[in-house]
């Protein structure tokens, strides 16, 4: 009779089995007896060495590449191009993963076509039930009207108490901010460096940030803050009666802020020699609103649906420029109440 | 007395009239502007009209625009104008250098700018970017490859020469703004003529820089590249088992 | 090899894990059926995996990149690795996005992933959201799940906006002010909205650009995610649609490829080459280099500016639009932004949600359909279909109408009013035109099937002879 094993023994061969079982399953099976066909759920296919062997390959160039990320990665700064053979090397490592898991797919794993069944259209033993239940359960409530108002009631005035705090965000209410500009009368015109305008500075075929004086970083971010300043001879102007004398001796300052969807102006058509060539107009790069700065920054083409404000200057005694006012309408977009109030200080 | 008085007064308007004209008409004194005045006769006059006074209407007078206007035009195949009222394009310049030169000597002959010397290399890039989104890139687009105004093409400058640039800004062709000393130094002019070289061939540190155009060019990357690719992978995946 | 304790071992182990995982969640039942769970096989049901796959790139990507993006406004001057920015003033967090793609390894390429995979994701959601339109699987009873996509589509959108605007370069800067004026021109409560939303007027308060960013991070994805969670549950519970590829397949009997072992790796492959294909992309192909537009100013801008190409339909529609806001009495009723930036979208995404229940108001078709159209054969939907499609791209063409005409020198006001005109007769000419084919198609269908049986009783007339 063999000798029974010793107590510990048992422990120390499950735990072998154990190691050698985990090792098995990652490293593989070799091959095993097949079931017979009728007992198997998933079909038996004849093995494909060749495409096992281009899995293999595949995973070994994904791997290669991983690494080569890797180490372009740990020497990127001294590489120029470095994001291109980082990308490259990703790129592969992933895409020969991608052919790899393609050819497990269609070469490798049995390839099945099965047919099973769409779940019913509908329940109706279970809607039926779930009806009654809900039907059963009011049955203690006599006044069900007035509860449903109750409980609408309650939950609606609590969602709308806990949505209140939302107000906070941001003004409401407050058509104001839309009206406020930085200018007032005797402001002078300044550059981005904080250097005031001369009327002198101001040439003809030329166009020119301004904003007024003092105004700090962040007040320049302002959309009623920017100016475009462009000059033209005074008898080119065409300005409509309620917008003569806000040239300067033909030196005009209209918001910089397109009427359409708020860009800034930075387009300038200056002709060097009329009547060959298109008038002059300012034109703003987004949507091509096209405005006519002789006739009070009409629109002439595109899609602003509004006349760029226009901020009356004159030329004070030491040469400078300065605003005599605020711009004749609110700059920037339109909103509803755009054409009912003037611009504000 | 009063006839003297009038005939002296006539002679002496006649004279002044006749002055700067007789300065400037006829062949000029020197052998290179007085070729070019010959050349002027055969490609310029038509529109420019005689003693390069302009003709109303037409084309403008040239007196005072200088060597600078003169080289620009002639050099980028701005002038001669195909037909009137065109925006000037870049052509193939058909004239010899020293066609051109003699053209150029014998518009300076009527007063203006001489060929400036931009000096790029001292500007500074940071400068000139700042300057050019201020100053050009709502025409010009801010890596300067041209775009659009209403009723004019604002070039792309990737075939514009430090000296063109410097001209182009000094002049303000067809619609574009000009930019005197004033407004723009010789300094500030080197740093954006710097900045304009640079987006000739702007850093690609992401990869091909398709044209450097932003979102246009990445969606049609998007849609013929990327797209085409992912449905390639689809097809693989999704076609029949059997 | 059959009988050794270590090998019969690996599959006791396999047993043993499942059996715990039993024990504890209840869950062999689940993963049963979901390892049999049957997929029909077609190419065209893959669309929505791969933008399944582009939106886990861009949570990947995505996750990286907040631990480098600063969210604030606030001024600063950069010095940094590149040139033609050093010195200039911008806010914090655009100088992040300029180090980022400068001064951190691989930064670069995460960012251009993430940005590729924005553009990916979306284009899939579009081919994804066309096959089901053409098909007909929104149909009773997937219903819900259809207007879960179309509205994961609509997060899409906006998620991708507010991404791209984050980075506060002068070309998205532009686009957040156009999106902002588009507010503006809500009729009635614009102003209001956008006061509230920006706190206070454009460029808005110290608050704009954490919320912006909390909105992209946190509270988009989120809803996405769930909506996707959802959108997946449903597709799963009701199963797939299919074709009429074989004869088995019915209304009743689904055939296809089961999860486990057939469809896992298929669909990890295109996982996996996916984010592959993106990552491709980000590495060799450039895109947003906001270095080279420089800092956002409310008082800068530049030629050339566009939105990305899904909301290139937008520039479309507002660059088209004529002059003029629509006034009563001195109110600004509509203003001009709102035409091509709100009721645009807002016409196509009504006729997107509206669509199933118009078809069967129309069609009468109440029946249950677990079965797939081809496009031919249902000539209205696949017409109007195509009209809807066409009219959204010729006004997304016009929105590149300016760059036509730097390439090819076509006037840029001539192709203006060229296409206001066309956008209204040619989608009418391409969905006629597609009905037609469609009737045609299916009309040449029955033609060989007659052609057939002929065939087939004159074989079995001579076998009988």
């Amino acid at each position: 009779m063999p000798a029974l094993p010793a107590p510990g023994a048992e422990n120390v061969s499950r735990i072998r089995n154990a190691i050698v079982s985990a090792l098995v399953l990652l490293v593989g099976r070799g091959r095993r007896r097949p079931k017979p066909e009728d007992a198997r759920i998933v079909p038996a296919q004849p093995a494909h060495p060749a495409a096992e062997l281009a899995v293999l390959a595949l995973l070994g160039l994904s791997s290669l590449c991983a690494l080569g990320f890797i180490l372009v990665y740990a020497f990127a700064d001294s590489l120029s191009n470095a994001t291109q053979f980082l990308g490259a090397a990703l790129g592969l490592a992933l895409l020969f993963l991608a052919a790899a898991l393609i050819v497990v797919g269609l070469k490798l794993v049995p390839s099945e076509e099965v047919a099973g069944e769409y779940p019913p259209h509908e329940h109706p033993y279970e809607q039926q039930v779930i009806a009654e239940v809900l039907d059963e359960s009011g049955t203690r409530f006599t006044r069900s009207r007035f509860f449903k108002l109750g409980l609408l009631g309650a939950g609606g005035t609590l969602g709308l108490a806990i949505l209140a705090p939302a107000v906070s965000f941001g003004p409401l209410f407050r058509v104001g901010d839309f009206l406020r500009t930085p200018w007032r009368r005797g402001r002078r015109l300044v550059d981005e460096h904080g250097e005031p305008y001369k009327a002198s500075d101001i040439a003809e075929k030329n166009f020119y940030l301004a904003f007024p004086e003092g105004v700090n970083d962040e007040g320049k971010e302002e959309m009623a803050a920017s100016l475009v300043v462009i000059r033209l001879k005074p008898d080119q102007l065409r300005l409509p009666s309620h917008l003569k004398g806000y040239d300067a001796h033909g030196i005009l300052a209209y918001s910089r802020i397109c009427t359409h969807a708020g860009c800034a102006i930075t387009l300038y058509r200056a002709p060097l020699f009329q009547p060959d060539e298109p008038k002059p107009a300012l034109v703003c790069p987004c949507h091509y609103s096209t405005f006519d700065p002789a006739a009070g920054g009409t629109v002439t083409f595109g899609p602003a649906g509004r006349d760029l404000p226009l901020l009356p200057v004159y030329e004070d005694s030491s040469g400078h420029l300065r605003a005599k006012g605020n711009f004749d309408g609110p700059v920037g977009p339109s909103w509803w109440g755009v054409r009912l109030w003037k611009a504000q200080p | 007395m009063r006839a003297v008085l009038t005939i002296a007064c006539l002679a002496a308007a006649g004279l002044l009239a006749a002055g700067p004209a007789a300065a400037a008409s006829g062949t000029p004194k020197k052998p290179l502007a007085a070729y070019g005045y010959h050349l002027y006769g055969e490609y310029c006059l038509s529109c420019h009209g005689a003693n390069a006074g302009g003709r109303g209407g037409v084309a403008p007078s040239l007196h005072g625009v200088g060597a600078l206007a003169a080289d620009f035009y002639l050099r980028t195949g701005y002038m001669p104008l195909r037909h009137l009222g065109m925006q000037p394009r870049r052509e193939p310049v058909f004239l010899s250098e020293h066609q051109i030169r003699a053209l150029v000597a014998y518009v300076a002959s009527f007063g203006g700018p001489p060929i400036p010397t931009p000096k790029p290399e001292i500007g500074d890039v940071s400068r000139g970017l700042s300057l050019f989104t201020e100053h050009c890139a709502g025409c010009h687009q801010v890596v300067a490859q041209g775009g659009v105004v209403t009723g004019a093409l604002p070039p792309a400058l990737v075939n514009a020469t430090p000296l063109q640039v410097a001209q182009a800004v000094r002049i303000g062709p067809y619609v574009m703004p000009r930019f005197t000393q004033h407004d723009l130094s010789n300094r500030q002019l080197d740093s954006i003529i710097r900045y304009v070289e640079l987006t000739k061939n702007p850093d690609r540190p992401g990869g091909w820089g398709l044209g450097f155009l932003g979102p246009v060019p990445e969606g049609l990357v998007t849609w013929f590249l990327a797209i085409p690719a992912l449905i390639v992978l689809c097809l693989l995946l999704g076609r029949r088992l059997r | 090899m059959v009988g050794c304790p270590a090998l019969e071992g690996a599959a006791v182990i396999a047993r043993r894990t499942v059996r715990w995982l039993d024990e504890r969640t209840a869950s062999a039942p689940y993963l049963r059926k979901a390892l049999r769970y049957l997929f029909p096989d077609h190419w065209s049901f893959l669309l929505g995996e791969v933008a399944l796959y582009a939106f886990l790139v861009l949570v990947a990507t995505g996750i990286y990149l907040t631990f480098f993006f600063v969210d604030s406004t606030k001024e600063v001057v950069y010095h940094g690795g590149y040139a033609p920015l050093n010195g200039q003033r911008m806010s914090e967090a655009y100088a992040s996005v300029v180090h980022l793609s400068f001064g951190v390894r691989a930064g670069l390429l995460l960012r251009q992933t993430h940005h590729w995979a924005a553009n990916v994701f979306i284009a899939a959601i579009v081919l994804h959201l066309l096959r089901v339109f053409f098909t007909g699987a929104y149909r009773k009873p997937r219903e819900l799940t259809y207007w879960l996509g179309v509205t994961m589509l609509t997060l899409a959108l906006l998620e991708a906006y507010v991404g791209y605007s984050l980075v506060d370069d002068l070309m998205s800067g532009m686009g957040l002010v156009i999106g902002y004026s588009v507010g503006l021109a809500l009729p009635f409560f614009g102003e209001n909205l956008m006061n509230w939303l920006f706190g206070g007027m454009f460029p808005g308060s110290e608050q704009l650009w954490p919320r912006m960013y909390i909105a992209h991070v946190l509270i988009f994805p989120i809803l996405i995610g769930l909506l996707l969670g959802a959108h997946l549950l449903l597709v799963a519970m009701r199963h797939h649609t299919q074709f009429r590829q074989r004869r088995a397949q019915t209304e009743r009997t689904i055939v296809g490829v089961p999860a486990w072992p057939g469809q896992a790796p298929r669909s990890l492959g295109l996982m996996v080459g996916t984010a592959g294909v993106l990552f491709l992309l980000g590495g060799l192909v450039q895109i947003n280099p906001v270095w080279l537009w420089g800092p956002f100013h409310t008082y800068s801008s530049t030629n050339g500016a566009q939105p990305d190409w899904y909301l290139g339909w937008l520039i479309g529609g507002l660059r088209l639009m004529p002059s003029f806001d629509l006034t009563i009495a001195g109110y600004t009723l509509v203003p001009n932004p709102f035409w091509g930036g709100a009721a645009f979208p807002l016409v196509v995404f009504g006729f997107l949600y509206l669509w199933p229940w118009l078809e069967r108001r129309f069609t009468g078709d109440e029946a249950f359909h677990n079965l797939l159209d081809r496009p031919r054969d249902a000539p209205a939907r696949t017409g109007i279909g195509i009209a809807m499609v066409s009219w959204v791209v010729l006004v997304f063409f016009a929105g590149a109408s300016d760059r036509v005409f730097v390439t090819f020198g076509l006037s840029y006001t001539g192709q203006i009013w060229a296409y206001r005109i066309l956008v209204w007769v040619l989608p009418v000419l391409f969905g006629l035109v597609a009905w037609r084919i469609c009737k045609e198609l299916q009309a040449s269908e029955s033609v060989v099937h007659e052609r057939h049986e002929a065939e087939a009783e004159a074989r079995l007339a001579r076998i009988q002879s």
